[in-house]
This record gives structure tokens, C-alpha cells and sequence, in this order.
């Protein structure tokens, strides 16, 4: 039990940055270097403080994005315009620099492969940034479970990891996308928020008991777990992450 | 439905400082309504200090301030917390 406590103490560290990634408008991944990082498990955060030069410190929690891979840790963040934290992180970051952080934290919107499958995996616009961690642990160590992803975006452009999706789907993982507010031409998938239709089409039924996450911004949450419940899946096992305005 | 409004995801780290341990797997009863609910889903809303909710009742189950380093927790609205069985 000691040991529990000691290894569950939380301290400040410094990361390096070694590159950031573009992924889309206002979207970049930040790869950092943690000299003292313990792993962690896909789902889980870290928090990240700035301290300006009059002391004054800003902190905010941010999902990890790469499957655990020693030292590396990724993190993916959406700059929000009137952000503390976020334009700092996706304008003025650049390699070479450090940035305070702890963790890894978290333990509830967590998915490893001994908790299996079948698994779905509903995201709404940045709120795919832990489920990427719960696809690519999949692939790191090479699950076969059922597990499929829908996830919601504004545009095409604005989908989040577009590439490496469409790379990874097959054998097992089913990657299904809607676009909210405009479509490329030629289209034919979906073109709607999610909802109870569209949550039966993909699957899979609740009858097979999946394990269920949803991340997105609160409004988005609260609509896809009405829609589940509705659909007859049980409530333990919608696990659900929120991400709101003061996230910034 | 606010959209301020988060859940005990975003507070992990505030929680894992204040009790030592991961708390989202933590299991609480609402002292109001009975409902249990693990840490990481109910609700929390943020402004001087933190403010977790029931998910059921939306009742306060706790309320958390950080002032000067020293961090305060009020668990009056909640029964029970529970460690997760590991």
C-alpha cells in the first residue's frame, strides 16, 4: 500500500519539445520528450502548466494521444481562440523548448486490450485525440477486437488524423465518419450530428454489451449517451469524457 | 444542460494531488439521492474552485479549493467514497 501511495504522487516535470505536427486549422500535435515519464494507458492526461513572467500560473488537462512508447508522448490540442493555454501551445511552441507537465492521470475514460472488445468509440471533433490512443494501442500490440470508431466532424478538412485512419481501418477496426456542416462533393456518407439511426447503423447492437466511449464537447456527450441509453445500452458501460469552453 | 460543464475526467490531476491515488475509478454515493457513480463521470463545473455534481440528482458532492498551495476538499455531499477494488 505504500508503494501504491508513492507511485500515485503527482509531481512537476519538465518535457522537451522535440516537433510539432500540423493536423489541421488550429489543430497540432506537440511530440514531447519526458525524461521521468512512468507510461501510461490509452485514455488517460496530463496536465500542463504555464507560468508567466509575473508568476501568474494557467493549467489545463490535455488527452494523450500516442499509444504508451517509452519516453515519447504526443499530445494532440485545438487552439481555442480566447484559450489561456492553447494558443500558447499551438503559436508559440517550438522545438527545443520545455514545458511543465504531470502525469500520467486518469483511470476511468481508459482503454487497454485486456478490457477487450467489442468496442465503440464515439467522437466528436477533437474529442477523437484518446480514442486515437485506444486505436493505436490496439494496433501497437496487435488486438483483433472488434472495434469501431464514428466519428463526427464539421468538414473534411477538419477531420483529425484523416490519413493514419484510413490506413489503420481493416481487420477489425471500422472507421465511419459524419460531417456536420459541409461535405467534399461526391459524399455518400453521412451528413448529420449522431444520432440513435445512426449509433444502431454502425453498431455494434447493444445486446453485445460494447464497451462504449464518447469525448467530445458537453453538448455533443450529452446527445450520443441520451441516444445510447435510448438504444438500450447500459449505462456502466458509456464511459464518457467532456470537454468544454474553459478547456481552452 | 450547461456547456460549462465538465466531468471528473478534468479534475484527475487536482484529485490524484489532493488523495495521493488515482480517483476517477474512485466509486462515490450521493448523499441525496444514493446513486453511485464512479469519479470520473460526474459532473464538474469550474469557477474559483471546482464543483462536483451528482450525475443523477445534480446535487453538490464535493467541493474543491486550491488556495496557496494548500489544497481544500469538502466531501459533505457525499455518503461514501470508495477506492477502486484492485
Amino acid at each position: 500500500m505504500e508503494g501504491a501511495a508513492l507511485l500515485g504522487r503527482l509531481t512537476w516535470q519538465l518535457a522537451d519539445v522535440v516537433h510539432l505536427v500540423p493536423e489541421t486549422a488550429g489543430v497540432k500535435t506537440l511530440a514531447l520528450d519526458v525524461p521521468e515519464w512512468p507510461g501510461h494507458r490509452a485514455g488517460q492526461h496530463v496536465d500542463i502548466r504555464l507560468t508567466a513572467e509575473d508568476g501568474y500560473q494557467a493549467e489545463r488537462s490535455y488527452s494523450i494521444a500516442s499509444a504508451p512508447n517509452g519516453a515519447r508522448v504526443e499530445l494532440t490540442v485545438e487552439r481555442l481562440d480566447d484559450g489561456e493555454v492553447s494558443p500558447y501551445l499551438t503559436d508559440e511552441l517550438h522545438p527545443g523548448d520545455q514545458l511543465e507537465l504531470r502525469g500520467p492521470v486518469g483511470g476511468y475514460f481508459v482503454w487497454e486490450a485486456a478490457v477487450g472488445g467489442p468496442v465503440l468509440l464515439v467522437g466528436g471533433g477533437s474529442g477523437v485525440v484518446p480514442l486515437m490512443a485506444m486505436i493505436r494501442e490496439r494496433a501497437a500490440v496487435g488486438s483483433d477486437v472488434d472495434m469501431r470508431l464514428l466519428l463526427s466532424s464539421r468538414t473534411w478538412d477538419d477531420v483529425i488524423y484523416r490519413d493514419e485512419l484510413e490506413r489503420l481501418a481493416g481487420s477489425g477496426l471500422t472507421v465511419t465518419h459524419t460531417l456536420t456542416r459541409s461535405r467534399p462533393e461526391g459524399w455518400s456518407g453521412y451528413a448529420r450530428r449522431v444520432d440513435a439511426e445512426m449509433l444502431t447503423e454502425v453498431g455494434p447492437a447493444a445486446g453485445d454489451r460494447p464497451h462504449v466511449y464518447v469525448c467530445g464537447p458537453t453538448p455533443f456527450v450529452e446527445a450520443v449517451a441520451t441516444a445510447l441509453v435510448s438504444l438500450g445500452h447500459e449505462a456502466a458501460h458509456i464511459k464518457t469524457e467532456r470537454f468544454g469552453p474553459t478547456g481552452g | 444542460m450547461d456547456a460549462l460543464m465538465l466531468d471528473g475526467n478534468a479534475v484527475a490531476g487536482l484529485l490524484q494531488e489532493a488523495f495521493g491515488t488515482e480517483m476517477t475509478t474512485a466509486t462515490g454515493i450521493c448523499d441525496a439521492c444514493g446513486a453511485g457513480q464512479q469519479v470520473g463521470a460526474v459532473r464538474v463545473f469550474r469557477s474559483a474552485g471546482v464543483v462536483l455534481r451528482c450525475h443523477e440528482c445534480g446535487s453538490v458532492l464535493a467541493k474543491i479549493v486550491v488556495r496557496r498551495a494548500q489544497t481544500c476538499v469538502d466531501l459533505r455531499g457525499l455518503r461514501s467514497l470508495a477506492p477502486p477494488a484492485d
